[in-house]
């Protein structure tokens, strides 16, 4: 029985009155049950992105190395000889809160097929996570789910999966992230684009067969949870890691031929977003025979084949008369294909199911979608919570060391990184836990440097000022191994933007990026945005990740984090501040979340990379840690404790400042490098060279951190007990304590 | 001498060895060998690679030990060729039968990828006669299924066809070397004519020093330098 379609139907399917209003008058008629699906599904939030274009308009997206900017399934950047870079990171939040293994397995497989339907094999994946309260009831068992998922999905495709990051927030208690990243590389002129062109050439499906799963997936990514929400466990598809090596392999021996002309995976929204963006992007038609659609279960109606959302399958449009050849590779890797449809010129989406014209849709509307520009507020909360009255200093600086060390959001994530496959591809030069991960490119000297994360503390004090250091974060991160920052993508997390104050954070932290971007030369060629991330009016901070791209000239000469040796000298690029607002410190040890972030200046970030850039590819220094969550200390620490032998090191500060406020200002812009005596000198001349400030800290040695400002001691432990905190300080979050 | 390396749809390590095999190990060079053949072709030596062969949704290896290429692995391995299985080649081999054992999940019931030491023993093979006994190998492992399991331990031992055990980085081996509950550590055995060889840890990840140790080079080094003779 087809459901009659009416104004009640279409508010089911998250359509306004307005919107399903708009509908009529396009077609000029009420439209039938299947139309009513893909409208919805195109003009959904997750698929038309009708809150945020306005705003994504500001962003800097073109470069001298950008090959393929927003629009595509992912960015392209040249790398030179003759090889691009393909990347994108997208969001898989609603799903993993669901059904947390499905749903971020899932994630980790959406990406990778946007990645290889431009023609890469991926060489690296990321995971930026996001949990509730350590001890909340379902915290445990959603990051096992989410881990075992990715990792499952991961290890067994067999993509690396290099970096990302873990934090924890309260506002995430019912709005899990799951942020998944991936990275591949192509031949630069054997780029291929989601595009139907060519009159009279055959539409092809090939990979898994279409089920009942996941119908209606990007509408539920449009809308916020409620106490329903795990009602809607049918909604999350099931992936088949296998599968989607199978299509890997058959894409990509596809596209070493002639044969294709456009490819795009089946993602969210399925057979309707793929067949209409591909059609929209070359201005054509397309008729689409559903009985020709493999099915793994029977009675499926069209509204259902047009809806799943299937995963491991892709749409493509071969040339004519060489359907044959693409059916032959199919059948080599044992995956299905059929010929379902046809390019025209008519400008339309034609479905037929048993004969019968089911639905036709003019394209253009399909996918230019709708236009919101949405009321904005500043939140009335805004400026309260960025006063700060600053707290008296603990008693024990070593001991709040020790708290900020433990705090599970900036304690090692060995636990999440050893289950996944991290070296599989013989490219990982730099392994995670590092400010970001390398993998070389296989036949050159050269390596891809990749980073993840945000600093959401920092957005919801100021959304502002936090994108900007988010970037900022990413670039620091690239060039503390060396590597030259190229590119950026975003996935931007958000709660409901129909609420004023959200769609403000929405609007300050876009600019904020494209202010960081265009200053920093980082262009954003990719990215997805993610709104409605909140329960019963309850928003997450705002979370607008950042993933970004780097290449290094020599992938042998990576730096990396740990002190090396003893007897080596310990200096800071950048200089130290005292400001300690939205700080790890100032949460974990007076539980407030408050003030101003720390102020940023991008030209002073853009010295610093380029002297750490210049002294790491040089070969001149040891290590390189940024300062970012826990300031100078726990970047001390961390340099200290993450080697494979534990250095010890004594610093002398003679910043005139408060100590906890020197020793935990996540002040911008600063890096801790170790090189040894001998270099000094040189070490000295580039930083002056690049007009970065250089400041001596202190020496590597022994196996005490000892921390002294103006001859006063601040800090002196053991390192067995930093390695102890930072050890089980996120293990116990999911194992319980040791 | 010239390898054919499996290829399995679910193969992802297939071209980590190919590169090991072409352009890092002097003397060697490698070719694929399809999983629907039922010939390896002219070849010296069979890599079977790391991966989830048919997505080993089943036991890990069981449904490749039935595949067309396995019968002419099993031939090639009765004339005494040498065969190596990594990773998911070991869990292959010990569902076909050319080795012996099983392995199931890890005693810790996840993942786990990171590297770990091996100290070299057992009689020597076309895979390890160049590698004195008691040297310590440092290589990645990266799997979920890799506790060796064997319900006569003892002769396995007493054959000296325990070839790798994992050891911390002096050599000692105890339960905290261990990383997979294997029983007495072991990491690799050998089959009892000694040709075919399988280990869990990977030593295409660990052939050149930029990703962190070559000591895995010297398995297939020890092939090569002996020309496939023990």
């Amino acid at each position: 029985m087809t459901p009659e379609v009416s104004v009640a139907l279409a508010a089911e399917h998250g359509l306004s009155p307005e919107e399903f209003e708009r509908i009529c008058t396009l077609l000029g008629r009420t439209p039938t049950y299947t139309e009513l699906g893909i409208f919805s599904v195109m003009w959904s939030e997750h698929c038309s992105y009708k809150s945020s274009r306005v705003h994504l308009k500001q962003l800097p997206t073109s470069g001298p190395r950008v090959i393929q900017g927003p629009g595509e399934n992912a960015g392209v950047v040249d790398i030179g000889d003759g090889d691009a870079l393909i990347f994108k990171m997208e969001s898989h939040n609603h799903p993993s809160f669901i059904e947390p293994y499905q749903g971020a397995a899932t994630g980790v497989g959406g990406i990778l097929r946007d990645v290889f339907t431009m023609g890469a094999r991926p060489i690296a994946c990321l995971d930026s996570l996001r949990f509730g309260r350590p001890d909340h009831p379902r915290t445990p068992h959603l990051i096992e789910g989410v881990v075992a998922g990715i990792a499952g999905y991961g290890n067994a495709f067999g993509v690396p999966t290099i970096g990302g990051d873990v934090a924890f927030d309260a506002s995430y208690d019912g709005n899990i992230l799951v942020n998944a990243m991936a990275v591949g590389i192509a031949p630069r002129d054997r780029i291929f684009l989601g595009c139907a062109s060519g009159v009279g050439n055959p539409v092809l499906y090939i990979g898994a067969k279409t089920g009942r799963d996941g119908i209606h997936g990007a509408t539920m990514a449009s809308a916020e949870f409620d106490d329903e929400s795990d009602a809607k466990r049918p909604t999350v598809q099931v992936g088949d890691p296998f599968t989607e090596k199978l299509l890997l392999e058959a894409c990509l021996e596809l596209m070493a031929t002639d044969v294709l002309v456009g490819i795009q995976d089946m993602g969210a929204a399925g057979l309707t977003s793929s067949s209409v963006e591909m059609a929209g992007r070359a201005g054509s038609g397309l008729e689409l025979d559903l009985d020709r659609v493999p099915r793994r279960e029977t009675g499926m109606t069209p509204y259902e084949l047009m809806l799943s959302e299937s995963q491991e399958r892709m749409l493509l449009v071969a040339q004519a008369g060489r359907e044959s050849e693409v059916l032959a590779l199919c059948d080599k890797w044992d995956i299905d294909a059929a010929v379902v449809g046809r390019v025209t010129e008519s400008g339309k989406i034609v479905v037929t199911s048993g004969g019968e014209v089911v639905a036709a849709i003019p394209i253009a509307p399909l996918v230019e979608g709708l236009k919101y520009e949405r009321p904005m507020a500043r939140p009335e909360w805004q400026s309260r919570v960025q006063t700060l009255e600053l707290p008296p200093p603990p008693a024990d600086l070593g001991q709040a060391l020790l708290a900020v060390l433990g705090s599970p959001s900036v304690a090692s994530k060995e636990w999440v990184w050893r289950q996944y496959d991290h070296m599989v591809g013989d490219r990982t030069v730099v392994r995670p836990g590092s400010d970001a991960a390398v993998v070389r490119i296989i036949g050159s000297a050269k390596g891809v440097a990749a980073t993840s994360g945000c600093n959401s503390r920092f957005c919801y004090l100021d959304p502002y000022e936090g994108a900007k250091l988010a970037v900022a974060e990413a670039y620091r991160n690239l060039s503390a191994t060396g590597a030259e920052p190229l590119a950026v993508t975003d996935c931007l997390n958000f709660g409901n933007p129909e609420r004023p104050e959200i769609m403000w954070q929405f609007a300050e932290a876009v600019r904020g990026i494209a202010d960081a971007c265009r200053a920093l030369e980082t262009p954003v060629v990719s990215g997805n945005v993610s709104l409605y991330n909140e329960t019963d009016g309850q928003a997450i901070q705002p979370t607008p990740m950042i993933g970004m791209v780097g290449l290094l000239v020599r992938a042998d000469r990576s730096v990396t984090q740990p002190f090396k040796a003893g007897q080596q000298e310990i200096a800071l690029l950048g200089t130290n501040s005292d400001e300690i607002g939205g700080t790890e410190y100032l949460y974990v040890v007076h539980g407030r979340t408050a003030g101003r972030p720390p102020r940023i200046d991008l030209a002073r970030e853009a010295a610093v990379g380029r002297a750490a850039r210049e002294l790491g590819q040089a070969g001149l220094i040891a290590s390189a840690h940024d300062c970012s969550e826990g300031g100078l200390a726990v970047a001390l620490a961390e340099c200290c404790i993450t080697g494979k032998l534990p250095i010890g090191a004594t610093i002398e500060l003679g910043d005139p400042m408060r100590g906890d406020l020197l020793l935990f200002s996540e002040a911008p812009s600063r890096i801790v490098i170790s090189y040894p005596a001998a270099a000094a000198e040189q070490v000295q001349a580039i930083a002056e060279r690049n007009q970065a400030p250089l400041q001596r800290l202190g020496t590597t040695g022994d196996h005490r951190l000892i921390i002294r400002s103006a001859g006063e001691p601040l800090v002196d432990l053991a390192l067995a007990e930093l390695i102890s905190v930072y050890c089980n300080g996120f293990r116990r979050v999911v194992e319980g304590a040791a | 001498m010239n390898f054919a390396i499996l290829r399995f749809p679910g193969s992802n390590c297939d071209f980590d060895a190919l590169h090991v095999l072409t352009s890092v190990v002097p003397g060697a060079t490698a070719r694929f060998a399809w999983h629907k053949e039922t010939e390896l072709g002219s070849c010296d030596a069979v890599v079977v690679p790391g991966g989830f062969s048919y997505g080993d949704y089943l036991r890990a290896g069981a449904m490749a030990a039935h595949s067309p290429i396995l019968g002419a692995v099993r031939a090639f391995a009765e004339r005494g060729g040498p065969v190596l299985g990594i990773c998911n080649g070991f869990q292959i081999l010990c569902e076909a039968g050319l080795l012996d054992g099983v392995l199931v999940r890890n005693a810790s019931l996840r993942f786990e990828c990171r590297d770990v030491h091996l100290v070299v023993e057992g009689r020597p093979t076309h895979w390890t006669a160049a590698i004195p006994a008691g040297r310590i190998l440092k290589m990645p492992i990266a799997h979920a299924e890799g506790r060796y399991l064997h319900a006569e331990i003892d002769v396995l031992e007493r054959e000296g066809r325990v070839l790798f055990r994992y050891a911390d980085a002096a050599g000692g081996v105890d339960a905290a070397a261990n990383p997979n509950g294997s029983t007495n550590n072991i990491a690799g055995v050998a089959s009892r004519r000694g040709n075919v060889v399988g280990l869990m840890p990977h030593p295409e990840r660990a052939a050149e020093a930029i990703l962190g140790s070559s000591d895995g080079r010297l398995l297939f080094e020890s092939l090569v330098a002996r020309g496939g003779r023990v």
